[in-house]
């Protein structure tokens, strides 16, 4: 199942990047590459096999409800592109 | 209905910052909680508890195990670009809740509660075309409880999500603030024609923060898709959002692009699983939920149904009304019921050792019923005690027949065809001269003395 132009600029689209043409080009092929190296897992009998959701056999990891202090306000905006009053400031999106 | 709620835990449900609200902004945040890499998620013990008692009082089927997946979508308010939330296997599922509208009791299924992380807030600038972020409510947690299409009206759509926001409180796991957010709901509508069986197509309404709003949005949704279909149009399926001014719903424009979350399994996250014991251990410890403290009111103080459904309805005013009650063992349960089903607020927002001794004044007939009406509008506003405020008024009823009696004559002398009528047996004239002796005193006759005085008066 090869992975159309149209879904690479879906999935694009959903993560918000614009792509360029020979981009699209690129990406289409390296996708499919993964995708094909990937895919040899169907290669395997799953009957029979419960679906897991992780692959160790942990459960409950479990943290008590206590208060710990965070970052510093300096320190957690010290990454943004713009700042403004305490807070992070983005293109406007409504 | 889609009801989210924010779990009172002190810390968020990944991390250890504070979840309090209010804060300024980006000053309860951390690796974790603003997505950085290499940060690593850990959940919160108590959360787990909260979400597990609204499933057991909710009569969900709790899943032996459940997990945790990542919600992908691109917003700024979402600082890892997934929110951590539960998919294919939530905390619990098939459970119900059962109302009441109009005297009819209707039984609304609930799909599922699955738990989650809250997301930040942004506020939009006026001026400019930018929106400032902050990240102090990102990764507080919620349960968001999902219902089946079992809502006819508006009017059930309320009291369903009344019930749950009772249930919350009673089990003390949300505070139920619908103005901060901390009870959201999201509400799906669709119309069907008579006759057809499937549902049409629907409507998503948001930012309805208030249980007026919520019924005054459906009402409108109810009347702009009947107006559509009645004109042979379609249903587009879209989000549309209250605006509160404008009263009426609007289509969230450009945000119609379908859904495509791509949930998969947080690999950060280990699975839940909630051993038999545990949830036994928690069902035991559940308190008493509105519909049992609603059969206790009716044996235990002899109740009417309706008196014991109003005082249940509301944890503070439950509550308010039972310690008043057991604490001045002389009042009747019903009269003091009287109180808090003709002004619940005010009840609610009073002491019971407060209301205690303003009904106890009323009893021994120091002021009347409406006097403490009023002293009672006096205790909210001012905070003063009862007796403060009946001395600083001169509020006493005039219990004191001979003082009354001789107000009473002159009334009778001032107005003979009154008294001429009374005796020729039209008895309802009795209102009338008793509203002048009140009239008189400013209030303070007692009433049934004075009534006691026209009788003899005027026999
Ligand atoms: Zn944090």
């Amino acid at each position: 199942m090869a992975l159309t132009r149209d879904e690479v600029l879906h999935v694009a689209n959903l993560a918000r990047l614009s792509l360029a043409p020979e981009e699209i080009e690129l990406f289409t092929r390296q996708l499919n590459d993964i995708l094909a190296y990937v895919s040899k897992l169907q290669e395997l009998d799953t009957a029979g096999v419960e679906p897991l959701a992780h692959v160790i056999p942990v459960f409950n990891v479990f943290r008590e409800d206590a208060v710990r202090e965070g970052l510093d306000r300096d320190a957690a905006l010290s990454n943004a592109p713009a700042r403004e009053e305490g807070a992070f400031v983005v293109p406007r999106i409504i | 209905m889609e009801v989210h709620a924010h779990l009172l835990t002190a810390s968020k449900i990944f991390c250890g910052c504070a979840t309090g609200f209010g804060a300024p902004p980006n000053t309860q945040v951390c690796e974790v909680c603003l997505g950085m890499p290499g940060s690593l998620p850990v959940l919160n013990h108590k959360a787990v508890e909260f979400a597990l008692k609204m499933a057991l009082a909710t009569n969900c089927r709790v899943n032996p195990e459940s997990v945790f997946a990542r919600k992908n979508y691109f917003y700024p308010d979402l600082p890892k670009g997934y929110q951590i939330s539960q998919y294919e296997l939530p905390l619990a599922e098939h459970g119900f809740l059962d109302i009441k509208v109009e005297g009819h009791a209707r039984r609304i299924g609930i799909t599922r509660i699955h738990m989650e992380e809250d997301a930040g807030k942004l506020i939009h600038s006026e001026s400019r075309p930018v929106s400032c972020v902050d990240f102090n409510r990102t990764g507080v947690p919620l349960i968001e409880i999902v219902s089946e299409p079992d809502m006819r009206t508006p009017e059930e759509a309320v009291e369903y999500l009344k019930g749950l926001r009772n249930i919350l409180l009673y089990l003390e796991i949300c505070d139920g603030n619908m103005e901060e957010g901390s009870l959201r709901c999201d509400a799906n509508i669709s119309l069907r024609p008579v006759g057809q069986t499937e549902l049409g197509a629907r409507a998503e309404l948001k930012n309805m923060n208030s249980f007026r709003f919520v019924k005054a949005a459906l009402e409108y949704e109810i009347k702009r898709q009947r107006a559509l279909l009645a004109a042979g149009r379609e249903i587009v399926q879209e989000t549309r959002l209250w605006d509160t001014a404008a009263n009426q719903t609007v289509s969230m424009r450009g945000k119609e692009e379908a859904h495509d979350y791509r949930y998969f399994p947080d690999p950060d996250l280990v699975p839940l699983r909630i051993e038999a014991d545990w949830l036994e251990s928690l069902r035991k410890n559940l308190p008493e939920l509105p519909a049992a403290r609603l059969n206790r009111f009716q044996a235990e103080f002899g109740l009417p149904e309706y008196d014991a459904e109003v005082l249940t309805s509301d944890k503070t005013r439950a509550d308010n009304f039972e310690a008043t009650v057991k604490d001045f063992p002389h009042l009747s349960p019903k009269q003091v019921s009287n109180w808090f089903l003709d002004d619940p607020t005010s009840m609610s927002t009073i002491t019971p050792a407060t209301s205690g001794s303003l009904l106890t004044l009323v009893e021994k007939g120091t002021i009347s019923r409406n006097q403490a009406k009023e002293v009672l509008k006096e205790v909210v506003a001012t905070g003063k005690d009862p007796e403060t405020i009946i001395k600083e008024k001169g509020l006493t009823q005039i219990s004191d027949a001979s003082a009354l009696e001789v107000a009473a004559q002159e009334i009778i002398n001032a107005n003979p065809k009154e008294a001429a009528d009374y005796r020729a047996g039209k008895t309802k004239v009795m209102g009338f001269f008793v509203g002048q002796l009140m009239k008189q005193t400013r209030g303070q006759a007692n009433p049934q003395l004075a009534n006691e005085i026209f009788q003899r008066l005027l026999g």
